[in-house]
């Protein structure tokens, strides 16, 4: 199965609505055997479902999908399989409790008299791992495993399923910087050998340096397609939102001289932390940069008390917290956008009133009872502030775009007048125009005298809204870096390869 | 800040008539089940002429207290996240602590005993769940056996009765009170009507929902999530507690087998009524929903001479459907 051709792959007239709401319509597309084909467009633009559709996952209301000139039903995972497509999506489809092995080949086992046989699987799976590169122990289970690695079992299973088609959905969010450098190098090998490669990506030079040719969706209908190798970041932005725009980051104004000390830390350490030590003054960003893993998304948990140190000390203008539990932390003033929006940050099936409202809810309440028209006020003036685009705030805060949900997740917190603000990547699946805003927004923050702390993976980024970037490797600061770096040097210290060391 | 930069398509799709489509699932699925507590109440007045008599109504409503408070309490824990399967072990070990207070004291310093019993009891099994870290489902069950055997162990296996004297007091709960109404249909209305606004209206009930929503992303903002999830299961076990209060009133007694299996149809009267066991939505409303149309079934029967053989069977195929259509509703609103 593995050794047939990917077939080329016809989209006509496809279209798909949601309880009445057209997310994408009348999609022409022609796609090669072999192709690595980027999609890219806003949030909300269609993308994910085109390349749902194409993966099988789902089924489009309109339109026909044809292989190789004969149109195909594909709806369920089942025919997915049988037609040798393979969908990657960013939530993951890994059985958390077994192995690398058992993943790999779910339900496709290898068996000998209605017995699995491990023996013969293991050898497929050495196969597999010479084709790709990837060195994972076979017996570990899944969910011990960093994400950048359970993504590679994800890959490892599509090739053992033979997929010729694979399509995945933004496979580099969740990796560092060399990950997805062997990410692509992967992308561009599988296609060499004639693998179809649909991907879906906010990074437009990703897009670019791995993709032959780019369709551009905006709004749910096909705006563009073009060659990768003829055009620019800015041509494909300019389609994505209908005019040329400049992806422009703000200045973060210089931290007045004198400013105070407002969050420190010393010999913070627990597990990936090492400790580490730092310093934030009002009105300014620091940025902490390092690969996954490197214990940069742990520093901030600490940081807000959402882990306990085994060891260290955390003040905020000087005084020791007590306790290291977010309750403590928010009481002297901390703040904390965490990691995931949909884990760790909102209450999915609540409001958004409800959400912007959960983390100050003492501060407007007369006994036990909610002072409503109070937070109906508060509420509605921050979402005001932050630029929360809802119609009605009394919907559920899962309808809303994943700008919206993180712009509406420093609502809650910027309703505490935080002095600290800890922010774990800022932008995560949020798109070009509500990034823009949310740097606005954290610059506009400092400016005013909070003490900012970002984590981002995006280096361009952290180093752009930075006023100075903190480099942490295996949970120890390696070196903090002014405004001005290049992203290079940052990286390379991230690696810790100006000493010439392995990673 | 008003960034200038932002496409002003994308965000609200104009309103058409699939989108009134949804909504009208959305509302299907907020209060179909209310549609089918009144279809079921229009089809009895009907086909009977017994079923709106003020006799046959006072009847019904006082055959839901017991129920509906439990529902209740399986509600208010639901919505947080955890299930409560001390329900009925909760229910017959207060009811039994209040008899034999009562016959030491008197009946309201037994009564409240009960009360005071049930908020223990309900403090105990939610220490156990939350320092344990074990799921509240094999948490409470093992707990709920705890207390069945303290029952047992208390009353010797026996029945337990008021002291003569005192026994006429003791069915206080029977007695007709406001609008011929029974008393426990009056505490009952009135506990849940404080529940329902303790749950919508108070800071308490926005952490409930959140908890049980995301129990990460509560804890990230602040709040105690251990000490919500012990004050949801206070306030079952005091649910229990009346609602085992009602059921001796009513025997005259206790003993250490009230109730038994009962925390199910409790939940599954919290389900029907449309609570999610997912955690983080419902309402104390659609407990009482619930729970009357559970009780209707058993009433209709009754009112038209079917054989009750076939009352469970209408019971279970009615809480599978309020489930399947909770379940596809939801699916065709995403």
């Amino acid at each position: 199965m593995s050794s047939q051709k990917a077939p080329s792959i016809a989209v006509r007239g496809v279209g798909k609505g949601y309880s009445g709401v057209t997310v994408l319509h009348d999609i022409d597309l022609d796609i090669a055997p072999g192709e690595v084909h980027g999609l890219v467009g806003e949030n909300g633009a269609g993308k994910s479902t085109l390349l749902k559709i194409l993966g099988g996952a789902i089924r489009s209301d309109t339109g026909t999908l044809s292989f190789d000139g004969e149109q195909v039903t594909v709806g369920s995972p089942r025919d997915s399989i049988a037609h040798g497509i393979s969908l990657i999506s960013q939530e993951g489809a890994l059985v958390p409790a077994l192995s690398v092995l058992d993943n790999v080949f779910l339900a496709r086992w290898s068996h000998r008299g209605g017995l699995v046989s491990a023996r013969s699987d293991r050898r497929r799976l050495a196969g597999l791992l010479e084709i790709t590169g990837f060195s994972v122990n076979p017996d570990e289970r899944v969910d011990r495993l960093p994400i950048g690695v359970q993504q590679q079992v994800e890959i490892l299973r599509s090739l053992a399923r033979g997929a010729r088609v694979i399509a995945m959905d933004e496979p580099t969010a969740v990796l560092a910087e060399h990950e997805k450098e062997n990410l692509l190098a992967l992308i561009r090998k599988l296609a060499a050998g004639g693998t179809t490669i649909i991907l879906v990506s906010h990074f437009l030079e990703e897009v670019l340096s791995v993709a032959d040719r780019i369709t551009v969706l905006r709004d749910g209908a096909l705006i563009r397609t073009v060659t990768a190798s003829e055009t620019s970041p800015r041509e494909l932005v300019g389609h994505m939102v209908g005019r040329e725009i400049d992806v422009l980051y703000p200045d973060p104004q210089p931290v007045p001289d004198g400013s105070p000390v407002v969050l420190a830390a010393r010999g913070l350490r627990r597990r990936l932390v090492n400790g580490v030590d730092l310093e934030v003054r009002s009105g300014e960003i620091l940025g902490i940069a390092g690969l996954v893993g490197s214990g940069r998304t742990e520093t901030l948990r600490l940081l807000f008390g959402a882990d306990r140190p085994v060891e260290g000390v955390v003040e905020v203008d000087g005084v020791r917290l007590a306790q290291h539990t977010p309750r403590a932390a928010m009481a002297a003033g901390v703040a904390m956008v965490p990691e995931s929006r949909k884990e760790q940050g909102l209450v999915m099936q609540r409001s958004i009133a409800e959400n912007v409202a959960l983390s100050s809810l003492s501060g407007r309440r007369s006994g036990p009872f909610v002072k409503r028209p109070a937070e109906k006020t508060a509420v509605g003036e921050i979402s005001k502030s932050v630029d929360i685009r809802a119609a009605d705030p009394e919907a559920a805060i899962e309808t809303l775009s994943g700008g919206n949900q993180q712009k509406a997740l420093f609502a809650k917190w910027l309703l505490r007048n935080p002095k600290v603000l800890l922010i774990d990547e800022p932008t995560r699946g949020v798109d070009v125009a509500a990034k823009t805003q949310i740097h606005h927004l954290i610059t506009g923050l400092a400016a005013e005298g909070m003490a900012v702390v970002c984590v981002s993976s995006e280096i361009e980024e952290l180093l752009a809204l930075s006023h100075r970037v903190l480099v942490l490797r295996h949970g120890e600061p390696v070196g903090e870096y002014p405004r001005g770096t290049t992203p290079e040097v940052v990286i390379a210290a991230a690696f810790g390869s100006h000493e010439g060391e392995p990673s | 800040m008003s960034v200038d930069t932002t496409p002003q398509t994308a965000a609200a799709p104009a309103p058409s008539a699939g989108n009134n489509m949804s909504r009208l699932a959305f509302r299907m699925r907020d209060y179909g089940i209310v549609a089918a507590l009144v279809i079921i109440v229009i089809a009895l007045s009907l086909s009977t002429d017994t079923f709106l008599t003020s006799g046959n109504l006072v009847n019904l409503l006082d055959q839901t207290a017991v129920l509906g408070l439990l529902a209740t309490g399986a509600t208010i824990c639901i919505i947080s996240g955890v299930f409560d399967l001390t329900a009925s072990a909760t229910l017959a070990l207060s009811a039994i602590i209040g008899v034999q207070v009562g016959r030491v004291t008197d009946v309201y310093v037994g009564f409240a005993a009960a009360v005071v019993a049930g908020a223990l009891l309900g403090f105990v099994t939610g220490t156990v769940v939350v320092r344990s870290g074990v799921n509240s489902f094999v948490g409470t069950l093992a707990t709920s056996l705890v207390y069945r055997g303290l029952a047992v162990m208390v009353t010797g296996g026996a029945i337990v009765y008021p002291l003569t004297a005192s026994a006429e007091n003791f069915g206080m709960l029977t007695w007709p009170s406001l609008f011929g109404l029974t008393s426990a249909t009056i505490m009952f209305v009135v506990v849940v009507a404080i529940l329902a606004v303790v749950v919508s209206r108070t800071t308490f009930g926005r952490r409930l929902y959140a908890v049980g929503g995301n129990a990460e992303a509560a804890r990230l903002s602040g709040i105690r999530v251990g000490s919500i999830h012990v004050t949801a299961f206070m306030i079952s076990g005091v649910c229990s507690a009346l609602a085992g209060l009602i059921l001796a009133s009513r025997a005259g007694s206790a003993q250490s087998t009230m109730a038994t299996g009962m925390e199910l149809t409790a939940i599954a009267a919290a389900v029907v009524g449309g609570t999610s066991i997912l955690g983080g939505e419902g309402a104390v409303w659609r407990a009482l929903v619930g729970a009357l149309l559970l009780t209707l079934i058993g009433n209709g029967f009754n009112l038209l001479g079917w054989d009750t053989i076939y009352q469970q069977v209408l019971q279970g195929l009615l809480i599978l459907f309020a489930v399947t259509m909770d379940r596809w509703l939801r699916k065709r609103s995403r």
